[in-house]
């Protein structure tokens, strides 16, 4: 299949107190053309520090790429410079973010942050500019653009302003979307509408959508593949379906079991997996999931699972043929999952 | 706007009671009086005769309200030390500390904002280090000290710059006399107020850098100059804005200082002379007008504070 975006064995990190701390630790991943694929896993586990290398962001923020490979259309991003860098964020690849309320700048018009977007990357006068910021706001849903434009990001709703980051994100038709969280500060209501939307414009436009997420029930809503994460490392990935029927990793099992039905009461998890992720100081040896795991024997605690192939699907965990042979990765009925498809 | 306004036209209406009713008992209740500065073969009758002149043998109450009932009709009254009207003195002496100050507020503001993004940016750097030790240095020497050194190297040393005067005006000005005596000043002046404004900047502007608005617009593309000198900058001189109207007070005592050591006859030595002489009328006079002065410098900075930031509701 036409691949648009491959990472190899990326480490990124941090120069803290004590050293160099990998926030992501040795992940590969690919995603083909036209597909959503989401990245879950718990708060902390390398998930928007992926998506910030993609974008060569990191490095803006004291973050290195220190090892690895981003290939996106086929091109190495990581040796990119700085300025062919910056001609592929906002026109080839995308991204929005978490916090809708704070991503757009105060003192300037919405009109103003969209048009900005399309003139960074096309020689157009300021009035098309200001006309193909119309045409995006009203795309992405925003009723009365003309006055909208005029607007300051203040006088609007986070739905709205999240509208308005997808409006900026699409200026260039991207062929990756990289959308980091994007409904988490939102509420119910709105995150089914802002996912609607996200739905809408890759079928529109096949455009692939890497979208993160610590909610397992929006990838399960969303993606076609799930990349599972834990710990700055890649514990699972498999289609959506194969996931829910069936996790390979008890951690996967542990994020599915903690999913509250659908008509349950939302953010209160089930079951939740015991213990807490690790800090990037003190990862675990062996396995990284090892201290939480019910099923860890020794040779978790000394030796690393590498991620590998088994059929379609890629697991990192010593133990999985045994966990399947024996229904032990089954999800129980009460943990719920009742999820739709 | 009209509300806004008459709102802080009432602020400073109180104001402005509160500053001369303390300033009229303050200069009251000093030791001394007119009379004391008298020559000393004065006779006890010629200064009981100037006293009741001055109409200083009422209360201070009845001489309080007295001045208050002429200064609100715009009357001033008559300076005691030069029998003139206490608004042709001060009109005299205001455009020099005008002069003055907006030269340094100008050059404040420029510099300051320059080194504070400068030392943003360049966080960590020489750079940053150097614009730091400056400051510091500026903050705490004092500004009579620096004046002398100043006036110790340039003028009598070196013989570049004159040490006092405001130079020659009028028919025989000369753009190099007036600029050579202007330099001094301003530079001691200047020292009061650019340090803060260069670290207030710099801080602002390292604030906003973290900011998720401004990953957002390295997200969209932008070149790096965009990112800074457009988006960071934008922001980060909104409270740079607002410690400027903070300054005004702190220019103003400056003033004072420097009009003193360069011997600049401004309003800062008009009112040194005043109070030593015990002219009551012209120490109020140049009260009230300092305290209009920083309300409407004040109003002013709010004036500009609410234009560059849409989240202030627009008066
Ligand atoms: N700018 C940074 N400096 C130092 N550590 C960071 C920075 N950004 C993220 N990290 C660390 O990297 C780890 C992964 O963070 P992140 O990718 O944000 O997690 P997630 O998005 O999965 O919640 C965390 O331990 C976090 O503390
Ligand atoms: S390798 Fe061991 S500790 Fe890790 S997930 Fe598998 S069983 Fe659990
Ligand atoms: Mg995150």
């Amino acid at each position: 299949m036409d691949k648009i975006l491959e990472v190899k064995s990326l480490v990124t990190g941090y120069q803290g107190k004590e050293g160099f701390v990998r926030a992501v630790d040795g992940v590969s991943f690919d995603i083909n053309r036209g597909e959503t694929i989401c990245i879950v896993g718990e708060s902390g586990s390398g998930k928007s520090v992926t998506s910030m290398s993609i974008m060569r962001l990191v490095e803006y923020e004291n973050g290195r790429i220190i090892d690895g490979e981003i290939k996106f259309n086929g091109e190495e991003l990581t040796t990119k410079n700085t300025e062919e860098m910056r001609r592929i964020r906002g026109s080839k690849i995308s991204m929005i973010f978490q916090e809708p309320l704070t991503a757009l700048n105060p003192v300037f018009t919405i009109g103003k942050q969209i048009s900005e977007a399309i003139l960074f990357h096309h020689s157009l006068g300021k009035k098309e500019a200001w006309q193909r910021a119309e045409e995006l706001v009203r795309l992405v849903g925003i009723s009365d653009p003309q006055a909208r434009l005029k607007q300051y990001p203040h006088e609007l709703s986070g739905g709205m302003r999240q509208r308005v980051m997808i409006a900026i994100a699409l200026a260039s038709e991207p062929d990756l979307l990289i959308a980091d969280e994007p409904t988490t500060a939102l509420d119910v209501t709105i995150e089914a509408q802002i996912l609607e939307l996200l739905r809408k414009l890759r079928q529109e436009r096949n455009m692939s959508i890497l979208l993160i997420t610590h909610d397992i029930g929006v990838a399960a809503e969303m993606a076609d593949r799930i990349i599972i994460m834990y710990a700055g490392k890649v514990m699972e990935i498999a289609n959506t379906k194969d996931i829910f029927d069936q996790p390979f990793h008890p951690y996967s099992k542990g994020l599915l079991e903690s999913v509250p039905k659908m008509n349950g009461e939302r953010g209160v998890p089930l079951k939740s997996i015991k213990g807490s992720i690790p800090s990037l100081n003190e990862i675990p040896s062996g396995c990284r999931f090892s201290p939480r795991c019910p099923f860890a024997t020794d040779k978790c605690h000394t030796e690393e699972p590498l991620l590998e192939m088994r059929g379609d699907r890629q697991v990192a965990c010593w133990h999985v043929d045994y966990l399947i042979e024996n229904n032990l990765l089954q999800i129980e009925e009460e943990g719920g999952v009742s999820i739709e498809f | 706007m009209l509300r806004f306004l008459l709102n802080r036209l009432g602020q400073s209406v109180v104001l402005l009671l509160i500053v001369t009713v303390i300033t009229f008992f303050l200069i009251n209740l000093a030791p001394g009086g007119p009379a004391s500065t008298m020559r000393m073969e004065a006779s006890p009758e010629e200064r009981q005769a100037m006293i009741e002149k001055l109409g200083l043998d009422q209360p201070i109450y009845v001489r309080y309200i007295d001045w208050i009932t002429h200064a609100v009709q715009g009357d001033l009254g008559i300076s005691f030390t030069s029998s003139e009207p206490v608004i042709q003195r001060i009109s005299e002496r205001l455009p020099y500390t005008i002069e003055l100050t907006v030269f340094t507020i100008v050059i404040s503001v420029i510099v300051g904002i320059l080194l504070g993004v400068l030392s943003a940016i360049k966080r960590g750097k020489a750079q940053d280090h150097i614009i730091n030790f400056m400051s510091v240095i500026g903050l705490s020497v004092p500004a009579f000290w620096l004046g002398l050194m100043l006036i110790l190297l340039f003028s009598i040393t070196l013989g570049w710059l004159p040490s006092s005067g405001v130079g020659s005006r009028g028919a025989d000005f000369d753009l190099w006399g007036w600029i050579s005596h202007l330099i001094l000043p301003v530079l001691i002046l200047t020292t009061t107020v650019l340090p803060n404004i260069v670290r207030f900047t710099r801080s602002s502007m390292l604030e906003v850098i973290s900011q998720n608005y401004i990953r957002t617009v390295r997200a969209k593309g932008a070149k790096e100059s965009i990112v800074l000198y457009v988006h960071a900058l934008r922001n980060a001189l909104i409270p740079v804005v607002t410690i400027i109207g903070v300054l005004i007070p702190r220019l103003l005592s400056g003033a004072v200082i420097t009009e003193a050591i360069f011997g600049w006859t401004g309003i800062g030595t008009l009112i040194i002379e005043a109070a030593r002489g015990r002219d009551y009328p012209l120490v109020m006079g140049v009260t009230v007008m300092i305290t209009i002065v920083v309300v409407v410098c004040n109003l002013f900075v709010d004036l500009v504070y609410s234009r560059i930031d849409p989240r202030v509701k627009n008066v």
